[in-house]
């Protein structure tokens, strides 16, 4: 019962949150850059919903305009890390042999990298911005892909019919395509949620240190971070863009476990 | 007769030091079934990998149709596996469980360039499922809709979905209830007799085998130790495993019953092999030569061949008690 009430509410918020990034530019009450010096810091009123920030700008407009680049980032980083992590992963496991300790040896190095550490040497390389944060959260994300697809499709490897269809004389590309994939998706698809999860948190922590989006575009990393620094002025910029953070993140969890309940028929309830 | 299928000296060894097939020989004419017979582990389903190039061979060679097919690149045996199709022996493992029925069976034809479209792929399906007893609304049912003899049948209409020269069956049977055995096994049968597929049907179900094959091939420890017309296998096998392994089949009528041959023990592991003759340590007359030397395939009557140093002095079952006492036994059946 608590299970569905929370999955419900996970469901409606990611479906409004949807909504808000795709119309936000109808739906957003001010300009999310507009300053008004004359209403700096202000509480929840009837014009500013969510009150202002210390360069009198809407939090609401702000968060709104945020979450398209946190949402963006969130789907992005995780998408391009799939493709490239699934890929290595699952032609590792079928192959086998060298293809596979050498993939196995590059994610044990990707692997010894803590994601942040590894976002602050991307940026520090190729230099602070979007492009290259999702860079650094694709790479952050792409060893935890390899690392499920190769285990999901090492046990499919020993089916039957993966035996079978190269016996039929059906080349190894389209063997992983037709066979492979399609019998490891219900997990991926499920990892690929709470992933996604993780890559707004990501994208969070990175901006919160400076490293992502450069103001004065708004993302929630960063609403929280100039948030914070104005703490005693108004708190509001940064419990709002925090909360919003955090209820996304806890949406993605929650509808992965939820889809990961329905695709695993073996999984008791308890 | 011609060779269809013809396997020289061929070795698998895994892992540096598993014998798994050590040195087997024996060819397949058009249209003949060749049963290879032998405990669990003796190798024979490692023979059916090789042949169907699933493993490649440690040593030796294998020919289709005259053609050396041991090291060919996996692009240019397609042509060759469209000749050569497989019956796997678990049916749940062997379809795939995100594909219908009708993609299955006819997959060997798409994979081939058989079927122009979707419409032709159907209407195949459904004569294909037709052509096993299915119903042709079968073909979007899924796998897990059927039952075992069912799938299998899935399986061989499959096998046959090409119309190849050679099948290999690796137990196509022993996964399935009794009851519908006999019902899949007549299935090979008339699918054999209309196309005109050799088989080489893998089992260690002696029943099925006097039932399927032409010949029968006795394998132990990786090795033939007999080879055999079925008629003359079945009336006086010449090795004492061969002869333990009829031994434990039941017998239709009690004054037909053979003499029970008993073996002691495990069959060795594949890893340490014995000296001599590798089956010395379990057999019921080994002398002293069978732990030295080791006995080759050799003719002991008509196309039979055994590779045992009594071969001629069957029959075994009597002898055991002047050649060496019996000692406690366990039975393996």
């Amino acid at each position: 019962m608590l299970d569905r009430i929370f999955i419900t509410f996970a469901i409606i918020f990611l479906s409004m949150l949807a909504i808000l990034v795709v119309f936000g530019d109808f739906i957003q009450p001010h300009d999310p850059l507009l300053q008004n010096f004359r209403a700096r810091d202000q509480g929840p009123s009837a014009t500013y919903w969510l009150g202002t920030d210390d360069f009198g700008r809407d939090v609401f407009s702000r968060i709104l305009e945020g979450s398209r680049l946190s949402m963006t980032i969130g789907l992005v980083a995780p998408l391009i890390a799939a493709i490239v992590g699934i890929t290595m992963g699952t032609t590792a496991a079928y192959f086998g042999g060298w293809t596979e300790r050498i993939v196995s040896r590059v994610t044990d190095m990707m692997m010894s990298f803590d994601p942040l550490l590894l976002g602050v040497l991307v940026v520090a390389l190729l230099g602070p911005g979007i492009v290259n944060l999702s860079i650094a959260i694709s790479f952050a994300l792409i060893p935890s892909f390899i690392r499920l697809s190769r285990a999901s499709a090492l046990s499919v490897r020993q089916e039957g019919y993966v035996d079978a269809a190269i016996a039929m004389g059906r080349p190894s590309y389209s063997t992983i395509l037709r066979h492979v994939l399609p019998n490891i998706a219900g997990p991926l698809v499920v990892m690929t949620t709470i992933w996604i999860g993780s890559a707004i948190r990501m994208e969070a922590t990175l901006s919160f240190i400076g490293l992502g989006a450069q103001p004065p575009a708004p993302s929630w990393g960063n609403i929280v971070r100039y948030g914070v620094q104005n703490i005693f002025g108004s708190p509001l910029p940064a419990l709002f863009a925090g909360l919003a953070i955090t209820l996304t993140v806890l949406s993605f969890n929650i509808l992965g476990d939820a889809l990961r309940d329905r695709l695993d028929p073996d999984r008791t309830v308890r | 007769m011609n060779k269809l299928l013809e396997v020289t000296d061929v070795r698998k060894i895994f892992g540096g030091s598993v014998r798994a097939v050590d040195g087997v020989s024996f060819s397949l004419a058009e249209r003949e079934t060749l049963a290879l017979v032998g405990e669990s582990g003796c190798g024979k389903s490692t023979v059916s990998r090789l042949i169907l190039r699933l493993t490649d061979p440690t040593e030796g060679t294998i020919r289709f149709e005259g053609r050396d097919i041991t090291h060919m690149s996996q692009g240019a045996l397609k042509d060759i596996r469209r000749e050569i199709q497989f019956v796997f022996q678990d049916p749940f493992s062997s379809l795939d469980p995100r594909m219908t029925a009708g993609e299955i069976v006819t997959e060997p034809l798409a994979i081939h360039g058989k079927v122009r479209n979707k419409a032709e792929r159907r209407s195949t399906a459904e004569q294909l499922l037709q052509a096993v007893g299915l119903s042709a609304k079968h073909v979007e049912s899924w796998p897990r809709q059927f039952s075992g003899g069912q799938r299998q049948r899935l399986g061989i209409i499959r096998a046959f979905a090409l119309g190849p020269r050679l099948i290999v069956a690796d137990e196509p049977v022993s996964a399935l209830d009794v009851s519908v055995r006999s019902q899949v096994i007549n299935i090979l049968q008339d699918m054999q007799e209309e196309k005109g597929t050799a088989y080489l049907f893998i089992s260690h179900d002696m029943a099925t085998v006097k039932h399927m094959a032409d010949r029968v091939a006795v394998m132990y420890l990786g090795k033939i130790v007999e080879l055999a017309p079925k008629a003359s296998f079945f009336a006086g096998p010449q090795h004492p495993y061969a002869e333990s392994l009829l031994s434990a089949v039941p017998a239709s009528h009690p004054n037909k019953r053979r003499k029970r041959i008993l073996l002691a023990g495990d069959p060795p592991s594949p890893i340490r092999i014995p000296g001599g003759c590798r089956f010395h340590t379990r057999c019921p007359i080994a002398q002293d030569i069978c732990k030295s030397q080791e006995p080759s395939l050799q003719l002991v009557g008509d196309n039979h061949l055994a590779a045992c140093h009594f071969a001629k002095a069957w029959p075994i079952a009597s002898r055991i008690g002047e050649l060496q006492p019996a000692t406690t036994t366990l039975a393996i059946s």
